[in-house]
């Protein structure tokens, strides 16, 4: 069995896939990484046509090593990496041979990496999922010395490949659409939330992220309002009147009056915004949201056609012989198809 | 209608008087929330256990085409959906047509289809906050122990964290605020009170609401083959132990902690 040895950890390493869907309403949280855009970058790269479990990289990385050759995929927020003395090239799939040292370092730009491997991670499922899942207690972050089985990389030949870098780890704007609570804001302090840049605060984790501004922005509520099922994306307004957004490991009922939800397809901007990114939002109908989702899912698919062998100096490729560069161009037009 | 904003006050005085016409509101792109009042009353507990079970059934026959699911809350019931393959509107108007059809104001509970039996330990190291509650309540802590074990229980939501009941209604004295401080740790099985319910942790967790006894019940079992073993609606009975036999419960280990399951229909 192929595995994975975790040589120096870090605090925040997890194993995450897509989470566990449906059981929202039975108190669990979906979970699962933090940034999925990143799962789905890492399949194109290996060739997957579902995303595998992989290790989350909250800030920092670690030091790894693999039994048995295997293609890894680096993705999310970009993370200095070196293979032994080598520089390794981000948003990109590499072959690691057994026994060599992948060192990761710290995020140059947003907040979650992810290191996947071509057979996955396969440590046991629970209840259908591999994701760790702190706030209910399911799985732990990965301690050094860790060992992880890993399935078997049924194609060590394939080539190298590459996407070019997303811009979703520096902050920007995020689009949300109305809630249930919506109307318990007044329409001035609605208008004075979309006129404010917030800055990611310090207190961000995987169940949400704390926003700062100057402005306050309080709602309108009865005394006792009763709790209610939250979402994840929404925007909390805590109890100082600044926003909390809840991301994908939140809790699931909630008394704080929330004032939307941020889309899914923006979430992961906010995951990913560093420390002080700026961060806007803007109010968008339920239609808007049905066309963006539909407009994700389609570019989530497209990811494979975009991925493109990388282009190295044969000079530089420290294990030339191990490619079948026939076969590697023949794969190449394939991925235009 | 103390403390409501103006808008809310309008919203309220819009709906036709006396039914309690509830309001059908979106919740993320696959939600339809029916939502009664925003604060919890007597009543509002009532219609949203009566629209719940009304629902599943009118799910079950068909009458709700794309629903996914339907889940209560404290105040609300969700209606999940595919917005991929349902038509929005179309949803609200099934969803509308089921909920017009009721004076709501005046709904009483279905009865439980099961009934747990649970075994707690109240007041000591296992309630360390039971002699504030008699205080707050003006009671003796012997009677708050009786009120709590005569009442029964509903799980009115099931949420916060994976299994965690909600756990209501208690007798109108029980209408306590939280506590200003949070409590910054109750362990796995705190059983704590506030507002006129109780919450079973699930996990230890800091709370704003007070420790009044402990289970050894396990509400999230996620190596076992019912990971949830609770279900919105089951009626629950707390049946007071003595601390001694609540610590041989705890060591015992066993996730049942001891409880009885009754399925009456």
């Amino acid at each position: 069995m192929t595995e994975l040895v975790i040589h120096k950890s870090s605090p925040g390493l997890t194993v995450q896939d897509l989470g566990r869907t449906g059981l929202t309403h039975l108190g669990l949280s979906r979970g699962g990484a933090a940034d999925p855009v990143a799962l789905y970058e890492a399949a194109a790269l290996l060739g997957h046509r579902q995303p595998l479990a992989a290790i989350e990289m909250a800030g920092f990385g670690g030091t790894f090593e693999v039994t048995a050759p295997t293609r890894i995929a680096l993705t999310g927020a970009p993370m200095r990496v070196r293979l032994g003395s080598k520089e390794l090239r981000w948003n990109a799939s590499h072959l690691l041979e057994a026994g060599e040292r992948l060192s990761i370092g710290a995020a140059e730009r947003g907040t979650y990496g992810y290191l996947s491997f071509a057979g996955g991670i396969e440590t046991p499922e629970v209840m259908g999922s591999r994701s760790t899942h702190g706030v209910a207690g399911i799985g732990a972050a990965l301690a050094t010395g860790a060992r992880l089985p890993l399935g078997p990389d049924q194609d060590t030949g394939a080539s190298a490949l590459g996407l070019p870098l997303d811009t979703r780890f520096s902050g920007g704007e995020l689009r949300y659409i109305a809630g249930p609570q919506t109307a318990l804001f007044a329409p001035e302090t609605r208008e004075r939330f979309e006129a404010t840049t917030f800055a990611r605060s310090v207190m961000a984790n995987r169940q949400g992220v704390r926003l700062e501004a100057e402005a306050r922005f309080p709602a309108q509520t009865p005394e006792g309002l009763a709790s209610d099922f939250i979402l994840e994306g929404d925007l909390q307004m805590t109890g100082d009147g600044l926003p909390y957004v809840l991301l994908n490991e939140c809790q699931t009922i909630g008394g704080y009056p929330r004032i939307g939800t941020v889309i899914a397809a923006d979430l992961p901007v906010v995951a990913q915004a560093p420390l002080g990114a700026a961060l806007r939002f803007r109010q968008i109908t339920l239609e808007e949201a049905d066309r963006i989702a539909a407009a994700q899912e389609k570019r989530l698919k497209d990811l494979r056609r975009r991925a493109k062998p990388l282009i190295r100096d044969p000079a530089t490729i420290h294990d030339l012989l191990r490619y079948q560069l026939i076969s590697g161009v023949t794969a190449g037009d394939d991925l235009e198809g | 209608m103390r403390g409501k904003p103006p808008e809310i006050a309008e919203e309220i005085s819009r709906r036709p008087a006396g039914t309690g016409a509830p309001e059908i509101l979106t919740l993320g792109r696959d939600g339809w929330l029916v939502r009664f009042a925003l604060t919890l009353e007597p009543w509002v507990t009532a219609a949203v256990q009566k629209l719940h079970a009304q629902a599943q059934e009118a799910a079950r026959s068909g009458a709700l085409p794309g629903v996914t699911k339907v889940s209560p809350c404290l105040t609300s019931v969700l209606f999940s959906f595919d917005p991929a393959s349902s038509e929005r509107a179309t949803m609200r108007a099934a969803i509308a047509r089921l909920v017009e059809a009721e004076d709501w104001h005046t709904a009483t509970p279905e009865p439980a289809a099961r009934l747990w039996q649970v075994p707690v330990a109240f007041g000591g190291e296992h309630g360390p906050d039971l002699d504030e509650v008699a205080t707050l309540s003006g009671r003796a802590a012997a009677q708050v122990i009786e009120d709590i074990a005569q009442t029964p229980l509903r799980v009115l939501a099931i949420g916060f964290a994976p299994g965690q009941p909600y756990l209501g209604l208690l007798p109108a004295p029980y209408d306590l605020p939280r506590m200003s401080a949070l409590n910054p740790q109750v362990p796995q099985g705190a059983i704590a009170l506030a507002v006129r319910q109780l919450v079973l942790f699930a996990n230890a967790s800091p709370t704003g609401w007070r420790q009044v006894a402990r289970t050894a019940f396990r509400p999230f079992r996620p190596d076992s083959d019912t990971p949830i073993p609770l279900r919105a609606g089951d009626e629950m009975r707390l049946v007071p132990v003595s601390g001694s036999e609540m610590s041989v419960l705890l060591s015992a280990g066993d996730p049942a902690g001891g409880a009885r399951l009754e399925v009456r229909r």
